[in-house]
């Protein structure tokens, strides 16, 4: 590969000689021996850049699959009258043909659609694809590290995800259906293998994938806190940290605390479904069969499921925050406005998602006294969102902004995380929650503020570090229309949802309201969402192409720091090898954010700090 | 924090340790969200009340005792007194061995006197948790089987490896006596 060797570079060398920390990685690394292969070096790898790009692409594959899953649904809601019967070649029996032709899906695949769709998307693709994916290629870069704390861990993280797909993946051709009582598992549909018919064989392979993934998130998250907290570079204190990596490590420490709850609520709904236990069950009739469950309470396993959920969705958006961080601050050649309240303002959103879980369950029968204390941490959380709203906008604000895929994707990201944002207000309010519950306003607000959003952070991320991943550029056009496909196509389906939503359309109904009077005439309005979704999923195809031809087509990257950004990520040879640097481990002597400063467009983190020069991120 | 970005801050605390304290952390969680859940279940009332078995309280002698021997082995370990180290490090994994023979008979003890697994949430949830509490005193177990091999295979050297892996299975072990004292404490006060 023709690798031109700037100035730039030249210094950086000299200076990562002279400073920088030696660990002898030489001595020890004659080679990799664990990378002898292709086996072993594409697939069962311990370098963290492999298994980054293992989560990726699993996540491009699980998000397609979410997304056509939703196309078949969307298209249901929206022309419930329609004809299906093309759709017959790849859904079989989930598509009934009547004698005249007509062919109809299956209300119960319709409930299961929805549940794999809520699953998949939040777990497979917006936790594992996401934040599995960024902290795994970041974390030791932007630190300055050779790999993981535990290598051999991280990898075990990638396989249990991998099992967990496989598992739930299988569980879409059992004759009986996945499982179908929505992603949060409530019981007693989820706890009644006779319930339904998803909740049979098709719930118990959700709870094992589920208990798999669970394995995976705390494998990665365990990782991911002692590595950052352990393996920093020399100078790479925690105020020099960049903010995606206070990010990922506040989203691990909040996966390693709220999974293992999940855990729990899922052992005992195993218990309850195959033991015989009570805890989720009380007086219960099934087809006209009194159960002797007794003494069990529902209530208890919402409770169980929102202390993992509510901290989830902050999983979910967590690291997109942090990407969208770093990427606006490197396209506005500008500091990141306010750093330090950037990181106070997430440490806040981390420690206050763990006090706001009954918001989800104002509607299930909680006591109103303790709706009101869950009302006011939650209106709360607006204050450390709307300070990094702010800052964003602030960095923005006068900058000389450079226009690519991956900056227009940050800016959509703040959008988005705006306009969902603000419904959360009215939502998090449990009066007027009674109003909106269950609703297409609920589906709506969290589809932008945590679907969109995330998505749109996630994206930013691919193209900013496309060049890092794959040594190649995504096609710029592809992505600028990309950008303005999704923003608006994405608005075009969930803006109007506000709209049925206040008028007190349910989710989840199989026709979407179509049958009741007062919900009628919502019809064309659904059919447009429809249209919007399925130009939206074309659009999203459009990615997956100009992603996977740029893996091995794309236009090559020539220079080590082609944005001229100021993190470590950009010190590494073009195509890093295992270890990452090649000799010593640059050594950080200043906060990653010297952009336009001194009248230099930007001074990378490895440059010495000058005669009397202040480091804003030495100066705690 | 001035000072600090100029001196190298690698290794405080060695990698292995540190994530060992945070899936320390996960775990408490677990058990944090089953009592949490046995007190709010607790509170809706219909809930079957009995009496602990005793064995359950002897047991809890049975595990501090395991604590204190697998300490001497550690003191032992780094006075360089090979025969102490190995010797406490036996009684250890039996102790170890005799508390999850021991739950057991607590729960044939338990289902004797009516506390069966699914009569009622109350007694479930000593099952569940319980159960669970052995399920990591067993990992503990797997652990003191590694740390016997290193001590009867390899020969005596008190090195600083060793001594770190060593560490590690102390470290988990005490974790899951402390997880026991405070589960029974626990029992003992919400009296099932």
């Amino acid at each position: 590969m023709a690798h031109v060797v700037t100035a730039a570079e030249t210094l950086e060398d000299q200076l990562t000689q002279e400073h920088g920390f030696d660990d002898h990685f030489h001595e020890h690394h004659h080679g990799d021996k664990f990378q002898s292969n292709f086996l072993t070096t594409y697939i069962f790898s311990t370098d963290h850049k492999i298994i980054g790009r293992q989560f990726l692409i699993t996540g491009i594959f699980w998000a397609f699959i979410g997304a056509a899953m939703s196309i078949v649904f969307r298209l249901q809601l929206g022309f419930p009258e329609a004809d299906m019967a093309w759709l017959k070649p790849i859904l079989g029996k989930w598509i009934q043909v009547d004698p005249n032709g007509i062919g109809k899906l299956d209300p119960e695949f319709y409930y299961s659609l929805v549940t794999m769709h809520g699953t998949i998307l939040v777990f497979f693709v917006l936790t594992a694809g996401l934040s599995g994916t960024f902290s795994n290629i970041l974390i030791p870069l932007q630190i300055g590290a050779r790999d993981m704390a535990s290598p051999l861990l991280n990898a075990f993280s990638y396989w249990f995800f991998f099992l967990a797909g496989v598992v739930l993946f299988l569980s879409l051709f059992l004759s009986t259906g996945p499982f179908s009582g929505g992603w949060t598992a409530y019981p007693p549909l989820s706890a009644l293998p006779q319930a339904s018919d998803g909740s049979g064989t098709g719930m118990t392979m959700w709870i094992v994938a589920m208990a798999l993934f669970i394995v995976s998130a705390l494998l990665g998250g365990i990782n991911y806190i002692t590595t950052v907290l352990n393996l920093r570079t020399k100078g790479m204190n925690l105020w020099r940290m960049p903010l995606t990596i206070w990010a990922f490590f506040v989203t691990a420490v909040l996966g390693v605390l709220s999974f293992p709850v999940l855990l729990s609520g899922a052992l005992l709904l195993m218990f309850d479904r195959s033991m015989g236990t009570s805890f989720f069950l009380s007086e219960i009739v099934v087809g006209g069969e009194v159960l002797e469950r007794i003494g069990g309470s529902p209530i208890l396993f919402q409770h169980l499921f929102w202390f993992l959920g509510h901290p989830e969705v902050y999983i979910i958006i967590l690291p997109s925050m942090g990407l969208v961080s770093e990427v606006l601050s490197v396209n506005a050649r500008k500091p990141i406005f306010g750093y330090t309240a950037m990181v106070y303002s997430i440490l806040a959103i981390g420690f206050l998602s763990f006090i706001v879980w009954a918001h989800h369950m104002f509607m299930a029968g909680v006591n109103p006294f303790i709706s009101n204390f869950f009302v006011i941490f939650t209106l709360i959380i607006a204050v450390p969102s709307a300070v990094k709203v702010f800052n964003w906008i602030g960095t923005i604000y006068g900058s000389n902004f450079r226009f690519n895929s991956a900056s227009l994707f940050a800016v959509g990201f703040v959008s988005m995380f705006i306009s969902g944002g603000l419904t959360g207000i009215f939502l998090g309010n449990s009066a007027i929650d009674i109003q909106m519950h269950d609703t297409y306003f609920v589906v709506a607000h969290f589809h932008i503020v945590m679907g969109i959003a995330a998505f749109f952070g996630m994206f930013a991320g691919v193209y900013h570090w496309f060049p890092k991943m794959f040594g190649r550029f995504m096609n710029e056009t592809l992505g600028k229309i990309h950008f303005w496909g999704t923003l608006v196509g994405a608005y075009a389906i969930f803006w109007p949802m506000h709209y049925t939503g206040l008028a007190g359309v349910p989710r989840r109904y199989y026709d979407g309201g179509a049958s009741f009077d007062a919900f009628r005439h919502f019809g064309d309005l659904n059919k447009f969402i429809t249209v919007a979704a399925v130009f939206v999923f074309f659009l999203q195809i459009l990615f997956i192409v100009n992603f996977f031809y740029s893996i091995f087509s794309g236009r090559k990257v020539t220079v080590k720091n082609p944005w001229g950004a100021n993190t470590l990520e950009w010190t590494t040879p073009i195509k890093a090898g295992h270890g990452n640097w090649p000799g010593n481990i640059p050594a950080v002597q200043r906060w990653p954010y010297d952009y336009g400063k001194d009248g230099e467009e930007f001074i990378p983190q490895y440059v010495p700090l000058k005669e009397g020069e202040h480091d804003h991120g030495g100066g705690h | 924090m001035g000072s600090v970005a100029e001196r190298y801050n690698q290794s405080k605390i060695n990698p292995q340790k540190l994530a060992l304290w945070v899936a320390i952390g996960g775990i408490v969680m677990m058990f944090a969200a089953f009592t949490s859940a046995y007190i709010v279940r607790r509170a809706a009332g219909n809930w079957l009340e009995f009496k602990l078995p005793a064995i359950f309280f002897v047991n809890t002698a049975v595990i501090l005792a395991s604590s204190i021997a697998l300490h001497l082995s550690y003191t032992g370990f780094k006075a360089g007194r090979e025969a102490r180290y190995k010797g406490f490090l036996v009684v250890t994994f039996v102790l170890g061995f005799i508390f999850v023979i021991l739950q057991y008979y607590g729960w044939v003890a338990l289902n004797n006197i009516g506390a069966t697994f699914t009569v009622n949430p109350s007694s479930s949830f000593i099952y569940v948790i319980s159960g669970l509490h052995a399920a990591h005193v067993l990992g503990g177990i797997a652990a003191l089987t590694v740390a016997l091999t290193h001590a009867f295979v390899l020969p005596f050297k008190p090195t600083f490896r060793r001594k770190q892996r060593f560490e590690l299975v102390v470290q988990y072990w005490h974790f899951v006596d402390i997880l026991w004292v405070y589960l029974i404490i626990f029992f003992m006060l919400n009296g099932s």
